[in-house]
């Protein structure tokens, strides 16, 4: 089975302009998080949704729902978030597996809530990189000069830029290599690998690139929030 | 949901317009196969007049589409039914009036945003089922509509004598109308005059084939549909007017950017009937999608079929409209974006 794994976990915290999370903030007519939702509806290969909320938004995710959403509500599923990203994915695979057993034909498509426009072609993209690789991440190639600075105030490193990409979402797993990178992982290593891709890396496992979109924005600022206002045309809410 | 529209802007430029789509009453169509039409060729490549590029852009091309349902409320399709999608939006009802024909009419692709996007939202009666037609073939119907719509105009106003009926114009066009009247009229002489040798080989299922300075001296007609369009219209349809028997019909199907003079004296001498026959409605969709059914269709159909490499990012759109300039016939091209 392959599944959607929303990811809404987060509480907004650096957005300063609502006490709401950026996720249910209204892009155009609806919710950040119902748009974003509605691409994996449309997708015919994905064949149940989790998302992963903050407990606290838990009763709002399912009134949006009711409200908002048209097709395969028997499909979406509602779990509480854990304190930091990887724990939310783990959430919703236990979830999963509750709901549908283990199984090595399980995949997982993990998306950031407030990546509203992603595309079906980038959904299919890496629907089709897992069920070959296993593990694929979602990226742009770089157009800025990347600079590493290991104390904040002299270069370190000015990497090639022909090697550097921009990490987006999905970031797709089967789902048992996931659980096996991430169970095997000490308490520390968990607190400093906070994506799920990473893990992967240093395990040294063969993580696939999925072509992403510029416009696949990840709506985090007050700034990438108008500029996804204006994309779609909206009314700026400050 | 945030849809993704492919605007032509400009000549060769496109833009991605970002556009909410509502789940309300329409159905929502993920287009998997799509076709390049000659009027999205003169978008791309500039050559319509100024103005109207001024006036019409920027637009998503394209009205030669087919997909599959993603979303219906009407409950007319069902989920993931391969569908036709009809570019026409039906003008005023009037009794005897075509609706794409009618007043207030438009068409998507000419003033309106095409299928050049991510998803479709379209009416419920603007979508027909394409039943068993295979994605690549299915991506045509629109063209194949104009045909049947064509030869329905034809038999309801041409006189019953059809014996030989002539195509002008050795095209795509021409060999969709030749395909359409073979099944129509079996037992009339179908016959296609073109001016390129290598595509008249196509047409190995007409009665007689000629390059127009070839045609016998008692060369005759008994009717004849112009399929030639732009520079050719004029010899076409003076050559129509020459060898055509009196009171015979002529369909003119070609689009010419310019006006083309006609011999009206001898369009009364013979008391010919000149229909103009263009674009098409639900019911030629409905019809056309039955014509297609048919295997022995499909495997005519294929011959001028070229079909592109998927088309995954704005590069590919500019690949294919580079690509459809030396394909013969018909270029399309699987909608993965």
């Amino acid at each position: 089975m392959i599944f959607g794994a929303i990811l809404a976990g987060g509480v907004g915290s650096r957005m300063n302009i609502s006490d709401m999370p950026k996720q249910f903030l209204p892009l155009g007519d609806k919710p950040i998080i119902i748009h974003t939702l509605e691409k994996f509806l449309l997708c015919e290969r994905i064949d149940e949704i989790y998302i992963g909320v903050h407990p606290n938004w838990l009763v709002h995710m399912e009134d949006l729902i009711q409200k908002y959403v048209k097709i395969r509500k028997e499909q979406i599923h509602i779990v509480a978030g854990g304190g930091d990203r990887n724990t939310t994915i783990m959430n919703l695979v236990d979830q999963m597996e509750k709901d549908f057993g283990s199984s090595e034909e399980h995949y997982i498509i993990t998306h950031d809530s407030v990546r509203p426009f992603v595309t079906a072609r980038i959904i299919n993209d890496n629907i089709d990189t897992v069920l070959k690789y296993k593990a694929c991440d979602t990226v742009v190639a770089a157009t800025d000069t990347i600079v590493t600075s290991k104390d904040g105030n002299v270069i370190t490193e000015i990497p090639n830029r022909q090697w550097m990409y921009q990490g987006q979402t999905p970031q797709s797993f089967q789902i048992n290599l996931l659980k096996k990178w991430y169970y095997d992982l000490t308490e520390e290593e968990k607190a400093i690998l906070t994506d799920a891709c990473k893990i992967g890396v240093v395990r040294n496992a063969e993580v696939r690139l999925v072509r992403g979109e510029v416009s696949n924005l990840k709506i985090t600022t007050v700034t990438d929030y108008k500029v996804a206002q204006a994309m779609v045309g909206g009314n700026l809410i400050d | 949901m945030i849809n993704y529209v492919y605007q032509l802007v400009s000549p060769q430029v496109f833009s991605v317009k970002y556009e909410d789509i509502a789940f309300e009453d329409k159905v929502i169509i993920r287009p998997k196969y799509m076709a390049v039409c000659h009027a999205d060729q003169r978008y791309y490549q500039g050559k319509r007049d100024r103005k109207v590029l001024r006036k019409k852009l920027p637009m998503a091309l394209i009205h030669e589409c087919c997909g599959e349902v993603v979303y219906d409320p009407s409950d007319t399709f069902s989920r993931g039914e391969a569908v036709i999608l009809i570019p026409n939006v039906p003008g005023e009802k009037k009794s005897g009036i075509y609706e794409n024909y009618a007043k207030g009419a438009a068409f998507l692709s000419s003033g309106r945003d095409g299928f050049l996007q991510e998803y479709i939202a379209l009416d419920p009666n603007r979508v027909v089922s394409a039943g068993t037609v295979p994605g690549n073939i299915a991506a045509i119907s629109e063209f194949v509509s104009v045909a049947v719509h064509a030869a329905g105009r034809f038999q309801k106003l041409s006189h019953a004598c059809r014996d030989r009926i002539g195509i002008w114009g050795n095209g795509s066009l021409g060999f969709v109308v030749a395909c359409v009247l073979r099944k129509l009229y079996p037992e009339s002489k179908i016959i296609v005059i073109g001016r390129n040798e290598r595509k008249l080989t196509y047409f190995s299922f007409v009665d007689e084939v000629y390059k127009p300075e070839e045609l016998p001296e008692d060369f005759a007609v008994d009717h004849a549909f112009e399929c030639c369009g732009g520079e050719g219209s004029y010899t076409a349809i003076e050559d129509i007017i020459r060898v055509i028997n009196p009171q015979g019909t002529v369909m003119l199907m070609g689009v010419s950017e310019n006006r083309v003079p006609v011999n009206t004296r001898d369009i009364l001498e013979k008391g010919l009937l000149f229909v103009g026959s263009s674009r098409s409605g639900r019911e030629d969709f409905e019809k056309a999608s039955e014509f297609m059914q048919d295997p022995m269709v499909q495997n005519r159909l294929r011959l001028i079929i070229y079909e592109d490499a998927p088309v995954t990012s704005i590069d590919d759109l500019h690949r294919v409209f580079h690509n459809d300039m030396n394909t013969p016939f018909k270029t399309v091209f699987r909608w993965e974006i």
